[in-house]
């Protein structure tokens, strides 16, 4: 395991090692020391690696990931995974705003609780939070799954398009457009198997699921009061 | 005035006004189009060059160089663009245009060597092939976005907004939405899209700066970021963006055109490109970062007169859009019973939200798009960035400037006190800008 001290190591270097731009792929783990809230932490890399940041970071970590599986032992800021194509990150405190936002692939975990616009414009990936999310949960998000173990805030999938929403806790209110959908046995064998690849045990039959109610997909005088 | 015939109009309930009420009291919806204002606003019609005297000498027309390249992004990024010409392409997406349009503006463009740009939905090979220079726009949407697709790019473009709907997001109505484009945006064929009005993970320049320093992280600090916003707040959007980091800032004036939005966003919202340049000007002066970070400008750019007052009033390049469309047969006079179908005609159409362009532009439909070849369509495309550039060149040489970098606001005169306001230069025959003395 290589280690990597961000007192020492400036953050584009670190981004330049993990991103193996000189095309060597010689060592596949790495340890991140003193993130200290530093932005852009791990981004954009493509190699199947292995990085554990030990401490908070700050907005975007992880950003745009391909294939790597990206640990962090402390809170994230902004946009964690923010674009994720493939791969995983694995948060092990909090989330700020926006965590994966747009995400197109992969496995965002988040094991306490994260703040505002969680899965904002999901675009295929999975996002998983063990604790409770903010407010516009999955606004506008068009594919890929949002997982809540706790609470969800206002406006739950607002404007949403067709991607799935499981919630096991409360839900303070759907946004435009946004319905409870049946919990089918498909349904139940998809999310057992994406909390088994978040590494959570939860009973499925507890949550609910939420979906589109694709009324607001063509512009529609009756639905005014809606936008 | 009443003619004593029953028969007068209201000049505030025009006809043209009376339409619009019965159509929204029919409709109960706004209007949505495409392109851009219609209405009249002070513009470069509205200056004139001040061209060699007895205390200014000329330059040969045909002998004499007058240099047009331009370098973007030398600011942080290691592979600055190099352009041969000023003028480059705006952003248009696939989606908006048909791939054969694209295809056109890319070969059209690289044949003068200067830069095409992509749009919402993300790059199509196509483009990336026919665009010797492409910039990358990254998008409130971010449909299609992808970390590859960032990398290919030869420039990244941040966008805010754009002139012809600053504070607006993007839309493309379903008729465009094709199996291609829905799969490209990740969204359901054949619906209504909307794309988003902000950013999904930052909001406010603080926020822009750490944005910008992760899109230079992924692509190891070699690629220029420009930053695009609509003509509004100009002086204080440059100032933010340039504090933000960004290598070059486009500004994108209320003329400027859009493949649909609302009426009211078009014609109601923003400033016109001529007091936008010169707000962004006196910006980058202040900070001391005119020439360093360079302005692009665009929105009703459509002559090489046009071109030469932009880089007059100190832009280092200007982004056409309308303009190219027109070039590539937008408004032609070519099959008119489609335009009648549509409910206009040449020279007046602005039917691009519905896909149904009589030209095959601004078109999914396949047999819409046979009437637009790419090769011919570059070939227009390169002889009118010509046209451009040569008119840019003449102007500048009769000003005795051997790059058309060196024109400068002292070169020209406004025909019109707003214009002289607006532009910063004085009233023609007058010591007079208004604003700036008495």
């Amino acid at each position: 395991m290589e280690i990597i001290d961000l007192n020492s190591v400036a953050v584009r270097e670190l981004n330049q090692l993990l991103q193996m731009r000189d095309g060597v792929v010689s060592e596949k783990k790495f340890k991140v020391l003193h993130p200290g809230g530093r932005h852009a932490l791990s981004v954009g890399l493509t190699h199947p690696i292995d990085v554990t940041i030990e401490g908070h970071t700050g907005y975007y970590c992880g950003g745009m990931n391909q294939e790597a599986r990206i640990t962090v032992n402390g809170n994230v800021g902004t946009g964690v995974a923010e674009n994720m194509m493939s791969g995983c990150v694995r948060v092990k405190g909090d989330a700020s705003q926006s965590a994966g936002a747009t995400a197109h692939g992969g496995l965002l975990v988040i094991e306490g609780d994260a703040s505002a616009r969680c899965a904002i414009s999901l675009k295929g990936g999975d996002v998983v939070v063990f604790g409770s999310v903010g407010h516009m949960a999955a606004f506008m998000a068009q594919a890929g799954r949002l997982v809540v173990l706790g609470d969800v805030g206002d406006d739950l999938g607002d404007s949403l398009y067709e991607a799935d929403i499981y919630v096991r806790g409360t839900v303070a209110s759907l946004g435009a457009d946004c319905e409870e959908k049946e919990m089918t046995s498909d349904c139940c064998s998809e999310l057992e198997s994406l909390l088994v690849e978040a590494e959570v045990a939860a009973d499925v039959a507890k949550f609910r699921r939420f979906g589109s109610a694709r009324n607001l997909y063509h512009f529609n005088i009756d639905n005014v009061g809606e936008y | 005035m009443n003619d004593g015939k029953n028969t007068s109009g209201s000049a505030t309930y025009t006809p043209k006004v009376i339409d619009e009420i019965h159509r929204a009291a029919r409709e109960g919806i706004y209007s949505i189009r495409g392109a851009g204002a219609k209405r009249a606003v002070p513009n470069f019609d509205d200056l004139v060059f001040l061209g060699a005297s007895m205390s200014r000498y000329p330059l040969e027309g045909y002998r004499e160089r007058c240099d047009t390249n331009v370098v973007i992004g030398a600011r942080y990024a290691s592979k600055p663009i190099e352009l041969d010409i000023p003028i480059t392409i705006a952003g248009m997406s696939f989606g908006a245009l048909g791939a054969n349009a694209k295809r056109a503006l890319g070969l059209g463009a690289s044949a003068m060597g200067t830069s095409t740009t992509t749009g919402d939905g993300g790059m199509t090979q196509e483009e990336r092939e026919a665009s010797k220079t492409l910039i990358y726009q990254y998008l409130p949407s971010r449909y299609g976005m992808t970390p590859n697709q960032l990398r290919q790019a030869d420039a990244i473009e941040v966008v805010i907004g754009q002139g012809a709907k600053p504070g607006g997001g993007g839309m493309l109505l379903g008729q465009k939405i094709t199996d291609r484009v829905a799969e490209m945006r990740t969204l359901p064929a054949g619906i209504d899209q909307r794309s988003a009005c902000r950013h999904p993970d930052w909001t406010g320049p603080d926020d822009l700066e750490i944005k910008i320093q992760e899109l230079r992280e992924i692509t190891n600090w070699e690629k220029p970021i420009y930053v695009k916003v609509g003509a509004t707040r100009t002086r204080y959007d440059v100032m933010l963006a340039v504090k933000a980091g960004a290598d070059a800032v486009v500004i994108d004036g209320m003329q400027g055109g859009t493949a649909a939005t609302q009426n009211i966003f078009i014609e109601d919202v923003g400033i016109p490109t001529l007091p936008a340049v010169r707000l962004a000007v006196e910006a980058l002066q202040e900070l001391d970062m005119h020439r360093k970070v360079q302005l692009i400008v665009s929105g009703g750019i459509r002559t090489g007169g046009d071109v030469a007052k932009a880089l007059a009033l100190g832009a280092d390049a200007v982004s056409i859009g309308m303009a190219a469309l027109m070039a590539l047969n937008c408004n032609a006079p070519l099959f008119e019973d489609d335009y009648a179908s549509l409910g206009t005609r040449p020279g007046e159409c602005h039917m691009c939200h519905t896909g149904r362009c009589p030209v095959g532009i601004t078109t999914q439909d396949a047999e819409l798009e046979k009437r637009l070849d790419p090769e011919e369509g570059a070939r227009r495309v390169q002889n009118y960035l010509s046209t451009l550039t040569m008119e840019c060149q003449t102007l500048a040489r009769a000003c005795g400037k051997s790059h058309v970098h060196n024109l400068e606001p002292e070169d020209m005169v406004a025909l019109t006190v707003e214009a002289a306001a607006m532009a910063g230069v004085p009233l023609a025959g007058t010591d007079w800008i208004p604003g700036v003395n008495k």
